[in-house]
């Protein structure tokens, strides 16, 4: 027997009656659960940052001084990041880059990578990843200290055919069971180096002008005084960046 | 003490019509989460505490939902509801969040949360209904601890590794080492692992049961 139109009108509406009780659910607990968890994602954020750089090596205000990057295949991101620079005393000792591995075991692995005023490692972390539990996750800094082995490593003590896992005849050790995971991390860190090779002025120095993203005081979004010669664009693209 | 009915319901979740080792539902999350105790016996709490609050909403509502629209009502319940915990875990249990976050999700595919809103929750009084729920979640938790168990002393040669990730750092000395020097059998921690502990457990549940019969 065929539903009379006004029983499948009534089934119809119960169901969307349900839709719009759970959709209400879903954004009131977000919306009473959002700010704590901000507060929470920007203080791990910043603890996160720090551990990528050795401590004590800057005075700054990291996430307030963060600065835009802009998509770049070289750092993977799908939409603009950011910079975090480090400061000792007015100079700038290494900054901190936003990249993504878009090639993981499940999706895009997201990273911070610390690097030195002089090119070498300051230290990798994973913020993001969907990797699976127990297996690829061990580039967590929580689970192994795997990701401890890109410190100090720069394109000059590393060149370019040892960035790759040992299987692949590289320099980074891997796990067995689990190569996929790390093959994309070294892949996307080696990247983030050649970005940072590729725009170092304009990355370290904070006198170019660049609008910083953290509290958006007059000062820092006004044009500065600093040596504008000596600044780089980060929008222009690098000659050498060939596997776009 | 309890009624016959009560007794009835603890005893199918627990043994009679376990999840993991009779109904064999669920087996997703039982598969990719049971590498290591912690692992296991956290997801294992946190399906149970789904289970139960889906099971008491619908055995509550259950009067109000037309029978030919149940399923996607019930998928609109559970999944709603995972979301929730796992937002009030992300604000609120910030540590536990990180441990558990990445399978908490997994929890709105496990087909046991709806098999038993579906099988008992649509039909029976709500406090049945919680109580069930809560059994048949006890009941996949522990054979999802019992094979976490298995594959991380045979795959790696300790127990409760890990621990420090679900209790505070003061836990990092409660790893027992079961098997000291053990260099592990990559195997057991790998899916493979998990099918074959799986199905030797079953295996020693039916040869159990047989011996009880005769």
């Amino acid at each position: 027997m065929i539903p009379s139109i006004r029983e499948t009108l009534s089934t119809a509406l119960t169901l969307l009656l349900f839709c719009v009780v759970g959709a209400g659910l879903l954004s009131g607990a977000y919306t009473l659960t959002h700010p704590a968890i901000e507060i929470t994602e920007q203080a791990e954020k910043l603890a996160l940052i720090s551990q990528t750089l050795p401590p004590g090596s800057f005075d700054n205000d990291l996430v307030g001084d963060a600065r835009p990057l802009p998509v770049n295949a070289l750092l993977g991101l799908k939409r603009p990041g950011l910079s975090y620079v480090a400061q000792k005393e007015g100079k700038s000792t290494a900054v901190v880059l936003e990249a993504a591995a878009p090639d993981g075991y499940a999706g895009e692995i997201r990273l911070l990578v610390g690097i030195h005023a002089d090119g070498r490692i300051a230290g990798v972390r994973v913020t993001a990843h969907h990797e699976t539990p127990g297996l690829g996750d061990y580039i967590e800094i929580a689970k192994n200290k795997w990701i401890t082995q890109f410190d100090a490593r720069s394109l000059a003590d590393t060149p370019a055919d040892q960035w790759q896992v040992r299987k692949d005849g590289g320099r980074f050790d891997s796990m067995a069971g689990a190569t996929i995971t790390p093959r994309a991390v070294v892949k996307a860190t080696h990247k983030a180096l050649q970005y940072f090779a590729a725009h170092q002025e304009a990355l370290l120095n904070v006198g170019c002008g660049y609008r910083t993203v953290g509290a958006s005081s007059e000062e820092r979004t006004a044009p500065s005084t600093g040596d504008h010669s000596r600044c780089g664009s980060l929008r222009s693209p690098h000659p050498t960046s060939g596997d776009q | 003490m309890f009624s016959q009915e009560t007794r009835d319901i603890i005893t199918n979740g627990l043994w009679k019509q376990n999840p993991g080792l009779v109904q064999i539902l669920g087996m997703c999350p039982l598969l990719a989460i049971s590498s290591n105790v912690v692992n296991a016996l956290s997801l294992g709490l946190a399906t149970t505490l789904v289970m139960a609050i889906a099971s008491g909403s619908v055995a509550v509502i259950r009067n109000i939902i037309p029978h030919e629209i149940r399923i996607p009502v019930f998928v609109l319940i559970i999944a709603a509801l995972v979301t929730v915990v796992e937002l009030a875990m992300h604000a609120w249990v910030h540590a536990l969040y990180i441990v558990l976050g990445v399978f908490i999700p997994l929890i709105t595919t496990n087909c046991i949360v709806l098999a038993r809103v579906e099988a008992f929750a649509s039909k029976r009084a709500t406090g049945h209904s919680v109580l069930d729920a809560t059994m048949m979640g006890l009941g996949l938790t522990g054979v999802l601890v019992t094979l976490g168990a298995l594959r991380e002393i045979v795959g790696k040669g300790t127990l409760l590794s890990g621990i420090d990730l679900a209790l505070g750092p003061m836990a990092k000395d409660w790893v027992i080492p079961v098997i000291p020097d053990y260099h592990g059998l990559l195997i057991a921690i790998l899916p493979p692992g998990a099918f074959i502990g799986l199905g030797l457990l079953i295996a020693w549940r039916n040869w159990m049961q047989e011996r009880r019969a005769r």
